[in-house]
């Protein structure tokens, strides 16, 4: 198993390594901003754009460039470990503010996994065994509208009813927890639910349909047969053998918003790795642009290491060698 | 349709243990009524072993689920009686029949690949059955688990409990599964066609394990099978369906010696026999059993019958005995029954 870990995370460097090569190839190939123009404010001389070219390093070739990134990642540059260099856009190094809109975002992202999983499972569940009642017709209504609704509309709608009609939850921004915990929940609240919605209405399907299948199993008729209650039977026998696929979505999903939820955080205006990663796109910032897509690959591909980690201790049958 | 019978008659001083009158199993489907169980009667004495022979789709399996209370009542109607000792399982409260479920009747299913929970060990599987009904520690119950796997002849048994299904044979699987069954010491096991998905050398040590486990726990057993060939060597008396009903009923002597339905001496005919010199080709019953949407009139049997006459396409036979406790639903008359057995199915069977 340690061995599987070990080789399983040097997997994850080349991954992240080839996706930041990616994104650099994708950048010079299609530069749509010159980035020392953009820095070198109006009508810049020749002999500044110059300069500033040397200082980026953008005088050189981009394998050099991706060298120099890469080298800097792995053993720090001037401002710190992992060096993530210095911003185009806002003249600052890049490493402190990814990492600030990075904690912004892991709230945002596990508090709306914790709020969809509270929602998705139970609603699941629920609808499974009551399969074809009311219940389930509304549950699955439910999950309807929350797969179909777009989450900026979702997100303006919370906005209108209950800050601006109702009044009762906080509006747009974020406030950090340490400063005042009561509104830092009540800011993350509605971003939360809204996130959480989409997901929830995913993971309820999911839920309903696997514990379907799972309750049809000869197994479950083995668990009746011994003569346990149906709530056991329903929750030790078929929840268990259905909530392991629902683990590894659940990873995947958690590792995807890690990367950043660009339109909850947009609508909820919310410092996050999603607005900080559209706005240096827009002004060809990339070095910010690449820790992103680092953070974003390293999130991805280490959430899909740990749901097969977790799969192993899920599912018996599963071992690596 | 009234239908009479014959329940096979009790033998003396020992009581029914299972008793099942006229037992209807439909199903409500959107193609129409499936008629899985249309009125069978039968009787299991202590300690006794029934065989319940018939092609897929006989109504062997669903009755027995019918017994065990695991037929979905939201999706079937149910009619009749299922008694067990007396108590009728078909209207006792659901946490009442729970309680009977495991413990005074236990059951092996099919498949044993599948009726393991794939994520639990074996060994814990067999105490929860246990503690579902028995308050003994996890370490008790343990224990008794491991004694049971023992008993039923897996090697190891106290290294095999802590083992996931996955990691025993389909014969061994199968014989944790018989350990589950017979945990609480049941008065009723019941088998629905436990070796089907063995090799056949396996097969053999099944059923030998469980006519011994039969003797020692002292435990009626009923054998669901479509080998004639199984339960000629390990029941007392056969129940053979056809389309949900019973087509034959006997003991063993009688169905074997003697049997009085054309589809019981298909089925005689269609099984290989090594006692016998191999002068010709094993016959097949032609044709296919029928819908259960759409039975056919009269005796359902009739399409595939040679022996069939007209009265047999719009009368429905009764299930009428002849001796003892054999019975048959067949329009022959008797004399012809056991005239062609003795003429025809005797010699090539």
């Amino acid at each position: 198993m340690t061995r599987y870990i070990i080789r399983r995370l040097l997997w994850v460097g080349l991954v992240v390594v080839l996706i930041v090569f990616l994104a650099y190839v994708i950048f010079f190939l299609m530069p749509p901003v010159d980035p020392a123009r953009a820095f070198a404010g109006k009508r810049p001389t020749p002999e500044v754009l110059e300069t500033l070219r040397e200082q980026f390093g953008l005088d050189r070739p981009f394998y050099v460039q991706f060298g120099l990134f890469v080298k800097r990642l792995v053993i720090g540059d001037e401002y710190g470990w992992p060096g993530f260099g210095f911003s185009y856009a806002t003249r600052s190094p890049v490493r402190e503010e990814l990492f600030q809109r990075a904690l912004v975002t892991i709230q945002l992202s596990l508090g709306a996994a914790v709020v969809w999983l509270l929602m998705g499972i139970p609603i699941g569940i629920l609808s499974a065994i009551k399969r074809r009642t009311f219940v389930d017709r509304f549950a699955m209504g439910f999950a309807l509208f929350g797969v179909s609704a777009p989450v900026f509309w979702l997100g303006l709608m919370f906005l209108y009813i209950f800050w601006q009609k109702l009044g009762i939850a906080a509006g747009t921004g974020y406030v950090p927890f340490g400063e005042n915990p009561l509104t830092w929940l009540n800011h993350m609240i509605m971003p939360w639910v809204v996130l959480a919605l989409l997901f929830a209405a995913f993971y309820a399907r999911m839920v309903r349909g696997n514990l379907i299948e799972t309750m049809g199993e000869d197994y479950i008729r083995t668990a009746r047969a011994k003569g346990l209650s149906e709530r056991r039977v329903i929750v030790r026998h078929g929840l268990r053998a259905s909530l392991t696929p629902v683990v590894t979505m659940f990873g995947l999903d958690v590792g995807t918003l890690l990367g950043g939820a660009i339109i909850t955080e947009t609508v909820f205006n919310m410092p996050g790795l999603g607005t900080y990663v559209v706005r240096s796109v827009f002004q060809g910032d990339l070095p910010a642009t690449l820790g992103v897509v680092v953070l974003g690959a390293l999130a991805v591909s280490v959430m899909n290491l740990i749901v097969d980690i977790v799969y192993a201790y899920l599912d018996p049958r599963v071992r690596y060698a | 349709m009234s239908y009479v019978q014959a329940e096979g008659p009790v033998p003396e001083g020992r009581g029914p243990l299972l008793q099942v009158k006229n037992l209807s199993v439909h199903f409500d489907t959107p193609d129409g009524v499936v008629k899985a169980v249309d009125g069978v009667s039968f009787t299991v004495g202590r300690g006794d072993t029934l065989g319940v022979v018939g092609e897929s789709g006989s109504g062997k399996s669903v009755t027995f689920l019918t017994v065990m209370g695991l037929i979905d009542r939201r999706y079937a109607r149910v009619e009749g009686e299922v008694l067990f000792r007396g108590r009728d399982l078909l209207t006792m409260p659901d946490e009442e029949l729970r309680h009977i479920r495991g413990d005074q009747i236990g059951m092996v299913f099919q498949d044993p690949m599948t009726s393991l929970h794939p994520m639990y060990k074996v060994g814990s599987q067999i105490v929860e059955a246990i503690r579902a009904h028995r308050d003994v520690s996890k370490k008790e119950g343990l224990e008794q688990a491991i004694e049971l796997l023992g008993k039923v002849g897996i090697p190891r048994p106290d290294e095999r409990a802590r083992q996931y299904p996955h990691e025993y044979s389909g014969g061994m699987r199968q014989r944790a599964m018989i350990a589950m069954a017979l945990a609480l010491d049941p008065d009723l096991l019941i088998a629905d066609e436990p070796t089907t998905a063995l090799d056949v050398t396996v097969q053999a040590q099944i059923l030998d394990l469980i006519d011994r486990l039969q003797q020692e726990f002292n435990a009626a057993v009923v054998l669901i099978t479509h080998d004639l060939g199984v339960v000629a060597e390990h029941c007392d008396e056969i129940n053979v369906m056809y389309a949900g009903k019973a087509a034959e009923y006997g003991t063993r002597d009688d169905v074997y010696y003697g049997a009085h339905h054309p589809y019981t001496w298909g089925l005689l005919q269609s099984i290989s026999r090594i006692d016998r010199p191999r002068t010709e080709r094993l016959r097949p019953i032609r044709g296919a059993p029928p819908s259960l949407i759409h039975v056919p009139p009269g005796c359902a049997f009739h399409p595939r019958c040679p022996y069939v006459m007209e009265v047999c396409k719009v009368e429905v036979p009764k299930l009428i005995a002849a001796k003892g406790k054999h019975a048959s639903a067949c329009h022959l008359l008797l004399e012809e029954k056991e005239r062609i057995f003795k003429e025809e199915v005797a010699i090539t069977s």
